[in-house]
C-alpha cells in the first residue's frame, strides 16, 4: 500500500507543479495579485508531497521491501542500514526522485526565503522553477517510476554496487545534485529579470547568494566524489576527465565565471546580458549533464543503465528548457541597455578576463567530451579522447587565469593605470618567482619546469591575495581593527582564492613526485620506496557483514622506526560476487602513504601497488577553502540588508502580500 | 544587428541535432581497422587434434569462409548457437572457430553439449591470435574471402536478421566474384 | 561470469571495483615510466572509459603483457602505439591523433580563446567609449518615478 502512496503523492505533485508553472507566470504576466500569491504555497505543497514520496522510498529500502522493483534491484537484506538508505539514490529511479526532490526544495527555500522581493519576482521565479519541475517530474513517472512493483516478490534484493557502500559515497550524490539543481535558482532569477525587464543591480544582488550557495554545494560535491575515486577505487587517481566528472566540472566552471560576472552586475550594473545568458548556460550545463549521464550517449565508468526511450525523453526536456530559455534571451536582451563606463585596465576588464577564460575552457571540454560523438554521428570513424587531451587544452588556459587570481582583485573598478599596478606588484612578483621556482628544489630536489611554474603561481595567488588584505587594512589604526573592517564577502573571496592556491600546489606536488610501484611481495618480504620501507606482513581471512576479505598488512618504516601498519583488503561481495579492493591510507598533510592489493600470485605472494603522494590532500583541502569562500560570500550582510531595502522600496509598490 | 542574439540558440539546435543522431549510435561498437586489409597470419593448435595446426592458409583454400571467434565462458556465444549450427547445416559458407582464451577441456565439452558447427577451431589459449585480428568482445564474426582478405566484421551474436540483412549480401556477392 | 555481467548491467554503475595491479618486471626505472605511461593512455575496448593500467578486464590483461614484451624487445613508443591502431584503430588512443578530422578538437580551443580575446577586446572598446556614468535607461527612470509616486501616494 504505502509504495502506491509514494506514487500518488508524485503524481500530485506533478499536478501542484503543473499549477506553480502556469498559475503564477500567468498572474505575473496579467498583474492578478491571488495568482501570483498561489506560487509560495504551491511550491512548498509540491516539496512536502515529493518529501513524502521520497520518506516512503526510503522506508521501503530500510524495511527490505522487495516488493518494489528498484530496491529489490538496489538493496540487500544482508547490507549495512547506512547503505540501505543510501541505496535509495544508487540507481537511475531514486536518484531522479532526489533530483526532483532537491529541485522542489530550492524552490520551497526561495519562496521562505524571498518575503523581502517583489511579489512579481517570486511569482515569475518559481513559475520558471515549476515548469522545470514538470519536466523532471514527469519524466520520473512516464519513464522511471520508482515505485513499480514486482512479482512475484524475491526473497532477497540483488544487492547495491560494492563500489558506492562507502560513507563518501552516501554524501557525494546528494551534494553534487544540490549543485546542479541549485542552479536552477539562478536560471530561474535570470528568465523571471528577462520576462520582467528587470535586469539591474537589485536582480543581480538577488540571485549572488543563491548562485553561491548551489556553488558551494557542487564546489564540495565535486571534491566529495574525487576524493571517494582516490581511495576506493584502488587506483591513487583522483580525476579521469570521464564524461561523467567533465558534467560536472562544466557546469560548475562556468558558475564560477557566473559569480564572477555577477559581482560586475551587481557593483557596476555591467555585462548584464552577459550574465543572464551565463546563469542560462549554467544550469543548461547541469541539464546537459544529466542527459549524458542517463542517456548513454557516451560510455563512461559510471553510467547508468540506459534505455533509450529516457535518452528521447530528457533530449526533450533539454531541447524545451534551454531553447525556450535561450528563445526568451534572443528576444528581450536586445532591449536591455549596458551602462557605465570603464577603461581598458580596470576591475572590470580583469572579471571579464575571467569569464573568457573560464568559458573557453568550459567550452574545450565540452568539445572534448561530445567530439567522439560528432565524428560517429559524421561517419567519419571512432576516437577517444581522454586525459592527455583535457589535460593539455586545460592547463595552459588555467595558467593565465591563475596569474589572473592574483592581478584582478587589487585592480582598481571604472579605471586603474598599468604603472600603479607595476608599482604595487612588482616586488611581489620577484618574490613569488624567486619562492615559487625554489620551491620544488627545497622540498625534492627537483628542477621540473612544470613543477616550478606551478609553485610560482601558488605563491603569487597566496602572497597577492595577502598583499590585498594588508592594503585594505593599511589605514586603520590596528590590524585588528582593520580585519574588522573589512566585509565577509571579501573574505569569502580570499579564502576562495588561497583554496585554488592550495588546491593548485596539492595538483602540481602530487602530480610531480608520486611514486608508484606495482610489485610482488611474500610474506616476510620489504620493498623499499623513496624514505619508506614496506614489510609485508602476510594475509589474514576476514568476513564482513555481506563480504569476504583477504586482509593484508603491511608496515611502514623510515629510519628504522616504524610510521604506521596499513591493512588493505581483497573483498569479494557475497551477493554480486564483485571483487573490490580496499586501499590502506596513512594520510597526512604533506604525504600520503597508500598500498592496495591485487592477486595472489602463488606460494603466498600477492601483488601489491604502492604508492607515495605528497600533498595530495591539499587539492580536497584547497576545495574545501573555496566552498568555505562561498559560504562566507553568501551569508554577508549586505544581502540581508539589501533585502530590507528591496521590502521597504518595491514590498508597498506590489501590494501588501509580500510582508 | 539583433541577430547575434540568436548564436547561442542556434549553436544549442546544432547540438540537440548532434544528440538525436547520437542517441541512435551504439558508442560501444568500434569498428575494425583490419576490413579490406589481408587478414593477419596464424598458426595455432586446432582445438580437436592439438598436433595439427590451422591458419590463415586453411581458411583461404575453400573460398569465402566465416571465422568466429568463440568462448564456452561467453554467454551470448550461447545465444548464437543455435544459427551457428543452422548455418553449417545449410553449407552456404564454412564456418572456422577461433577458441578464444578457454580451457581446452571446457571447449571440448561445450561442443559435445551444444553441436559443432566448425570445421575446425583453432585453439588460442593466450589470446595473442585474438589481439592479431583486434578481437575484443566475444562473440566476433569476420567475412573473410577467397585472397584471405578480411570483409566485414560483426561484433555480438550472430542472429538470423543479421546473416539475411548484412553478412549474407556480402557473402553472396564476394561468392559470385570468385566463381 | 554470467552473474558477475548481469549485475555490471544491471547496477547502476558499471564494475570497476578492483584495481589492476600487475608485478611485472624491468630492466630499468625508464621502461617502468614508459610502461605506465603507455598503459595509462591506451584504452581497453571492453571496458566502459578505463585506461588499460586500470582495468581489470582480460583483454586489459593481456594488452597489458604485449607492452611488457614489446618494451623489453626494445620497440619504442611508436611501435607500441602502431601494434595498437592497427589492430583496434583509433579508438584505443586516449590521445587522438592529429589528421584532418581530428583537426576541430585539437586547434578548436585556441581559436575559442582567440574568439574570446576579440569579443572582450570590442566590449572593452565600447565601455572605454560609453559616457562617463551613463544616466538611467528610459525604463528605469520610468519605473523610478513610478516607486515615488506609488510611495508618495500610500504614505
Amino acid at each position: 500500500m504505502l509504495p502506491e502512496l509514494g506514487h500518488y503523492a508524485l503524481i500530485l505533485a506533478l499536478c501542484l507543479a503543473v499549477v506553480q508553472g502556469i498559475v503564477p507566470l500567468a498572474g505575473a504576466a496579467r498583474g492578478v495579485d491571488n495568482w501570483m500569491a498561489l506560487a509560495r504555497p504551491v511550491a512548498w505543497g509540491q516539496f512536502l508531497l515529493l518529501l513524502l514520496s521520497f520518506a516512503i522510498l526510503s522506508y521501503a529500502f530500510v524495511s527490505n521491501d522487495f516488493s518494489v522493483a528498484y530496491a529489490a534491484r538496489n538493496s540487500n537484506s544482508l547490507l549495512p542500514a547506512i547503505y540501505r538508505f543510501s541505496a535509495v539514490w544508487g540507481g537511475h529511479e531514486g536518484s531522479l526522485l532526489l533530483w526532483a526532490l532537491l529541485l522542489a526544495g530550492w524552490g520551497a527555500a526561495v519562496g521562505l526565503f524571498s518575503r523581502r522581493l517583489p511579489q512579481v519576482m517570486v511569482a515569475r521565479v518559481l513559475g520558471v522553477m515549476g515548469l522545470v519541475s514538470i519536466g523532471f517530474l514527469s519524466f520520473l513517472i512516464f519513464t522511471s517510476n520508482p515505485f513499480e512493483r514486482l512479482w512475484p516478490i524475491p526473497a532477497d534484493g540483488r544487492d547495491l554496487n560494492p563500489l558506492l557502500q562507502d560513507p563518501g559515497l552516501v554524501m557525494h550524490p546528494p551534494m553534487l545534485y544540490m549543485g546542479y539543481v541549485g542552479f536552477s535558482v539562478a536560471f530561474a532569477f535570470a528568465i523571471a529579470a528577462l520576462l520582467g525587464g528587470r535586469l539591474d543591480a537589485t536582480w543581480a544582488r538577488w540571485s549572488r547568494p543563491w548562485t553561491t550557495v548551489a556553488w558551494v554545494f557542487m564546489t564540495v560535491g565535486i571534491a566529495l566524489g574525487s576524493w571517494w575515486a582516490y581511495y576506493e577505487l584502488g587506483w591513487g587517481g583522483w580525476w579521469f576527465w570521464d564524461p561523467v566528472e567533465n558534467a560536472s566540472f562544466m557546469p560548475w566552471l562556468m558558475g564560477t565565471a557566473l559569480i564572477h560576472s555577477l559581482a560586475v552586475a551587481e557593483k557596476r550594473s555591467a555585462f548584464k546580458n552577459w550574465t543572464v545568458l551565463l546563469a542560462i548556460f549554467t544550469f543548461s550545463l547541469s541539464l546537459l549533464g544529466t542527459f549524458l549521464v542517463r542517456s548513454g550517449v557516451l560510455t563512461s565508468v559510471h553510467a547508468f543503465a540506459s534505455d533509450p526511450r529516457r535518452g528521447v525523453f530528457i533530449l526533450l526536456l533539454l531541447a524545451v528548457v534551454v531553447g525556450a530559455s535561450l528563445l526568451i534571451y534572443a528576444w528581450r536582451a536586445p532591449q536591455v541597455k549596458s551602462t557605465g563606463h570603464f577603461a581598458l585596465v580596470s576591475r572590470e576588464t580583469m572579471l571579464l578576463g575571467n569569464n573568457v577564460f573560464l568559458v573557453v575552457a568550459t567550452a574545450s571540454i565540452l568539445l572534448g567530451t561530445l567530439y567522439p560523438l560528432v565524428l560517429d554521428a559524421l561517419n567519419m570513424g571512432k576516437i577517444s579522447v581522454g586525459p592527455p587531451y583535457f589535460n593539455s587544452v586545460f592547463v595552459p588556459l588555467m595558467v593565465p587565469l591563475a596569474f589572473m587570481i592574483g592581478v584582478g582583485p587589487l585592480t582598481r573598478w571604472k579605471e586603474d593605470h598599468v604603472g600603479r599596478l607595476q608599482h604595487v606588484l612588482r616586488a611581489t612578483l620577484a618574490a613569488s618567482i624567486a619562492v615559487g621556482a625554489l620551491l620544488p628544489w627545497l622540498l625534492f630536489r627537483s628542477w621540473a619546469p612544470m613543477a616550478m611554474l606551478g609553485s610560482v603561481l601558488v605563491v603569487w595567488i597566496a602572497a597577492t591575495t595577502l598583499l590585498d588584505l594588508r592594503n585594505l587594512t593599511r589605514h586603520s589604526p590596528s590590524l585588528w581593527q582593520g580585519m574588522r573592517r573589512q566585509s565577509r564577502s571579501f573574505y569569502g573571496m580570499v579564502a576562495a582564492h588561497l583554496g585554488v592556491a592550495v588546491t593548485v600546489a596539492g595538483v602540481t606536488l602530487s602530480s610531480h613526485y608520486s611514486l608508484e610501484h606495482d610489485i610482488r611481495l611474500a610474506p616476510g618480504e620489504t620493498f623499499v620506496m623513496g624514505e619508506h620501507s614496506f614489510v609485508f606482513d602476510g594475509i589474514s581471512n576476514h568476513r564482513g557483514p555481506n563480504y569476504d576479505a583477504s586482509r593484508a598488512t603491511l608496515r611502514v618504516l623510515k629510519d628504522e622506526r616504524e610510521v604506521t601498519v596499513l591493512h588493505t583488503e581483497k573483498r569479494s561481495y557475497t551477493v554480486t560476487g564483485m571483487p573490490m579492493t580496499e586501499a590502506g591510507i596513512d594520510w597526512g598533510l604533506t604525504r600520503d602513504l597508500y598500498v592496495a592489493l591485487g592477486e595472489p600470485l602463488g606460494d603466498g605472494a600477492w601483488a601489491v601497488r604502492l604508492y607515495y603522494k605528497p600533498f595530495v590532500r591539499w587539492i580536497w583541502l584547497g576545495a574545501m577553502l573555496m566552498a568555505l569562500g562561498g559560504i562566507l560570500a553568501a551569508s554577508d550582510r549586505r544581502y540581508r540588508l539589501a533585502r530590507k531595502a528591496a521590502q521597504e522600496g518595491t514590498g508597498v509598490a506590489t501590494g501588501s502580500v509580500a510582508s | 544587428m539583433k541577430m547575434r542574439y540568436l548564436i547561442p540558440l542556434v549553436i544549442f539546435a546544432a547540438l540537440v541535432g548532434l544528440f538525436a543522431v547520437g542517441l541512435r549510435l551504439d558508442p560501444r561498437a568500434v569498428p575494425s581497422p583490419l576490413i579490406d586489409k589481408p587478414a593477419p597470419a596464424f598458426a595455432l593448435p586446432q582445438l580437436h587434434s592439438p598436433e595439427t595446426t590451422l591458419g590463415r592458409a586453411d581458411l583461404m583454400q575453400n573460398k569465402v569462409s566465416l571465422f568466429n571467434v568463440w568462448a564456452s565462458w561467453c554467454v551470448a556465444c550461447r545465444q548464437e548457437h543455435p544459427f551457428l549450427m543452422q548455418l553449417s547445416r545449410g553449407g552456404e559458407v564454412p564456418i572456422y572457430g577461433l577458441n578464444y582464451k578457454d580451457e581446452r577441456a571446457d571447449a571440448l565439452a561445450w561442443l559435445q553439449r551444444h553441436g559443432n558447427p566448425y570445421r575446425a577451431s583453432a585453439f588460442d589459449y593466450e589470446g595473442r591470435v585474438g589481439i592479431d585480428w583486434g578481437v575484443y568482445g566475444v562473440p566476433e564474426t569476420f567475412v573473410v574471402d577467397a585472397q584471405g582478405t578480411i570483409r566485414y566484421k560483426h561484433i555480438g551474436p550472430l542472429t538470423p536478421q543479421v546473416w539475411r540483412d548484412t553478412i549474407q549480401p556480402i557473402v553472396h556477392q564476394l561468392q559470385g566474384k570468385t566463381s | 561470469m554470467r552473474k558477475w555481467l548481469a549485475a555490471m548491467l544491471l547496477l547502476g554503475f558499471h564494475g570497476i571495483a578492483a584495481a589492476a595491479i600487475s608485478s611485472y618486471q624491468f630492466d630499468t626505472a625508464e621502461q617502468e615510466a614508459r610502461f605506465n605511461q603507455l598503459s595509462q593512455e591506451l584504452r581497453c575496448l571492453v571496458c566502459q572509459n578505463q585506461n588499460l593500467a586500470d582495468s581489470n578486464a582480460g583483454l586489459a590483461l593481456d594488452l597489458r603483457r604485449q607492452i611488457h614484451e614489446m618494451i623489453l624487445a626494445g620497440k619504442t613508443d611508436a611501435d607500441i602505439v602502431n601494434f595498437m591502431t592497427e589492430r583496434y584503430g583509433d579508438f584505443v588512443l586516449y590521445r587522438p591523433p592529429l589528421r584532418g578530422s581530428t583537426l576541430v578538437l585539437w586547434v578548436g580551443p585556441f581559436l575559442l580563446l582567440l574568439g574570446g580575446a576579440v569579443v572582450l577586446t570590442l566590449i572593452v572598446r565600447r565601455r572605454m567609449a560609453a559616457g562617463e556614468e551613463a544616466p538611467l535607461s528610459d525604463e528605469e527612470r520610468q519605473r523610478l518615478e513610478t516607486m515615488v509616486r506609488e510611495r508618495g501616494e500610500k504614505q
